[in-house]
């Protein structure tokens, strides 16, 4: 045997438990003495609309021709109380983001996107915009928490109104917009200092439970003379009696947000680790909806990871009256873009993975008040984009719903679809792909 | 001169609460109907809500929730009781208890007064952006929570964690603070404080009533406006 010739040796092995992302979250606590605060939503592989898959037609299902058949995709929100219900195009609305954690620019360019595509986008945590109001056919005020910007006036200017419990992202949580971002226009709005860390309630002044917010749904009305749809939104974690409490306390509209839904800042520990799949969340709503007799009479609108037209069939097809994108929408202004690789490298990360939205260093200028950076974001252009963006997930959605046989997206229902996974098929309550087994039901 | 008009009447124990609202907000700046009475409001909910015009409006009796919320102009006078979030979210004018208030009154106001007679219970001027609110008897734990601005008055005393995580709120109370909320802290009453304290209450027509010297100021120690670890424990 010849003593020079080493042993074979093992290649490094990383673990599976202590993996590099892990021990680099470690090394950073020890150094910090902070949590991690990012933005966006849940970054885990999770059960997700990827896991469903169409049917489509066969011998017993006949399709619509593709592109000569009619494929409706309006939908109209708010038809259980409100004089004013609001009638979209496309059943894919923009979520709730503040200005404040986006540029003045972003708001504007959502709003025009919108606007071009025929659907609503939503105000966040810190009021009203002038510009996102002009801009916007349709628009949703929320009343979060915080009240920050909120007031009367406002109320009456939206064509909607939207009474935040929670996000998907953080069910539980107050909003956070960091130091770097409260400059003199946003802290004006929010009645502020400048320049402080700003972490928002996470309850209601003046409600709290389901019997507080009948009364507060009621004042909202009264001051809006009955006209406006009221929605309530909640985070995934209880959707089935977060729902039917929802509808008891006289929602028009219950808003849905799964755990991949966005953040503009929030703990890592929070997004990874509080919530529900969007998957696994939406059938239970469904199911209250249906358990009261109220499906299709109060609309549900889905959100947390909507990324294509095969989403939105999906989420539709489980019982979903519309969605709701915010990621995607930033995605479809520019962020993350990797054109903008040597810039992302600066601030130690990549196009694609750039998720310190809360440091207001946005190379693309859409999670930021810096004004030469947001000044980068043309709104016109933004707005074009996502118009285009929303016409495609129109379209594609249209594809599916024809190939099914369906002449209005709202046609598409579970038996459409299969799962690829046992745990897909549980949480959406349809067969495993090539079986009749619904796990969980029989 | 514009000729007296009598006060207009609304019962609730015959009228819907929605044809009140409904005619309160149909009014117009220069409206002559400026007096208007609720009689039997039975402790309604969303009494006069979301009004805009310079009237008075005199509910005799006790309200429920939320009354003469998001006011702006108008004076509100509840002849009784306020429920929960008296005057939340006003933006400007008067809103008068003559009794007690319950939990939130004036919570997230942004302008105008409040007076409340009587004791306030828990969490008064929660998120205050900017109102004044004077209480004449004392008020319940939580009051003032992250009051961002404007000023809490209270002639008796203050329950626990008043004042919790504060913002640039002034707080004057001339009884006993049970506690502190996280970085609320006892400051100096100083000449511009005992003027601005005199000039609030001047302005709400309770001159002369209480001995300034009385009070105590509180508010922001400042200590938590930027997350520091070391500073973890006070939340």
């Amino acid at each position: 045997m010849n003593e020079h010739v080493k042993p074979p040796r093992t290649l490094p092995r990383f673990s599976a438990t202590f993996d590099p992302y892990t021990l680099s979250e470690i090394r950073r606590a020890a150094a910090t003495g902070i949590y991690d605060i990012r933005g966006a939503g849940a970054k885990r592989k999770l059960p997700h609309f990827d896991d469903l898959l169409f049917l489509g037609a066969s011998i017993s299902r006949y399709p619509l021709e593709g592109y000569r058949e009619k494929c409706e995709t309006g939908v109209v929100l708010g038809t259980r109380f409100a004089k004013k219900p609001i009638e979209l195009k496309i059943p894919i609305t923009i979520a709730g983001m503040s200005f404040g954690s986006l540029s003045a620019q972003a708001k504007e360019a959502l709003g025009r996107g919108a606007t071009i595509a025929g659907t609503s986008t939503t105000t966040g945590d810190g009021g009203m915009t002038p510009e996102e109001r002009e801009h916007s056919k349709t628009l949703v005020y929320q009343v979060l928490p915080s009240r920050y910007g909120l007031n009367p006036d406002d109320l009456r200017r939206a064509d909607a109104i939207e009474v935040v419990v929670g996000q998907g992202a953080k069910p539980g949580g107050g909003g956070m917009l960091l130091g770097q971002k409260i400059g003199p226009r946003v802290a004006k709005m929010r009645t502020l200092p400048e320049g402080i860390d700003q972490r928002s309630a996470c309850r209601h002044p003046d409600w709290t439970g389901p019997d507080d917010l009948e009364i507060k749904i009621e004042e909202l009305r009264e001051i809006t003379d009955w006209e406006k749809p009221i929605y309530v939104k909640v985070g995934a974690s209880r959707p089935y009696y977060d729902t039917a409490l929802a509808v008891k306390a006289g929602a028009d509209v219950v808003v849905l947000d799964g755990m991949q839904g966005g953040t503009a800042a929030t703990q890592e520990v929070f997004i990874e680790h509080v919530g529900l799949p969007t998957l696994a969340a939406l059938p239970l709503a469904v199911q209250a909806l249906q358990d009261l007799g109220m499906h299709r009479k109060v609309q549900l609108i889905i959100s947390g990871g909507i990324r294509s037209g095969a989403d939105v069939a999906k989420a539709l097809a489980l019982g979903a009256d519309a969605v709701a994108i915010g990621t995607a929408a930033l995605v479809a202004l520019g962020d993350n873009d990797p054109a903008l690789e040597e810039e992302y490298a600066k601030l130690g990360t990549t196009a694609g993975a750039y998720d310190d939205w809360h440091e207001g260093r946005d190379p693309a200028g859409i999670t930021t008040q810096d004004e030469a950076l947001a000044a980068r974001l043309d709104p016109v252009l933004g707005g074009r984009r996502l118009a285009n963006y929303l016409a495609v997930m129109t379209l594609e959605a249209q594809t599916i719903a024809r190939a099914c046989g369906k002449s209005h997206l709202h046609n598409l229902e579970p038996e459409d679809l299969v799962a690829l996974t046992v745990e897909a098929a549980a949480m959406a309550r349809v067969p495993l792909a090539g079986t009749n087994w619904v796990p969980g039901r029989n | 001169m514009t000729a007296m008009v009598e006060p207009a009447v609304f019962d609730l124990a015959t009228t819907p609460l929605r044809e009140l609202n409904r005619t309160l907000h149909a009014l117009r700046p220069d409206t002559n109907m400026r007096h208007w009475r609720v009689i039997n409001p039975a402790g309604r909910h969303a009494i006069a809500c979301g009004l805009d015009a310079p009237i008075t409006v005199e509910i005799e009796g006790h309200a429920g929730y939320y009354c003469a919320g998001h006011n702006k102009q108008a004076t509100v006078i509840v002849h009784g009781n306020a429920g929960v979030g008296v005057a939340e979210n006003m933006m400007s004018g008067f809103v008068h208890v003559k009794g007690d208030a319950s939990q939130s009154a004036g919570a997230s106001a942004h302008g105008g007064l409040l007076l409340i007679e009587g004791n306030a219970a828990a969490r008064c001027g929660i998120s205050l952006k900017g109102a004044d609110i004077i209480v004449k008897g004392s008020v319940g734990h939580m009051s003032a929570f992250m009051a961002q601005a404007g000023t809490l008055i209270v002639f008796g005393d203050a329950g626990e964690a008043l004042g919790d995580s504060i913002y640039e709120a002034r707080l004057f109370v001339r009884g006993s603070v049970a506690s502190l909320g996280a970085d609320c802290i006892a400051k100096e009453m100083r000449d511009e404080h005992r003027a601005l304290l005199a000039g609030k209450l001047e302005a709400a027509g309770l001159a002369g009533e209480v001995d300034i010297s009385e009070f105590t100021r509180y508010g922001s120690a400042r200590r938590l406006y930027n997350f520091h670890i070391d500073n973890a424990g006070a939340y």
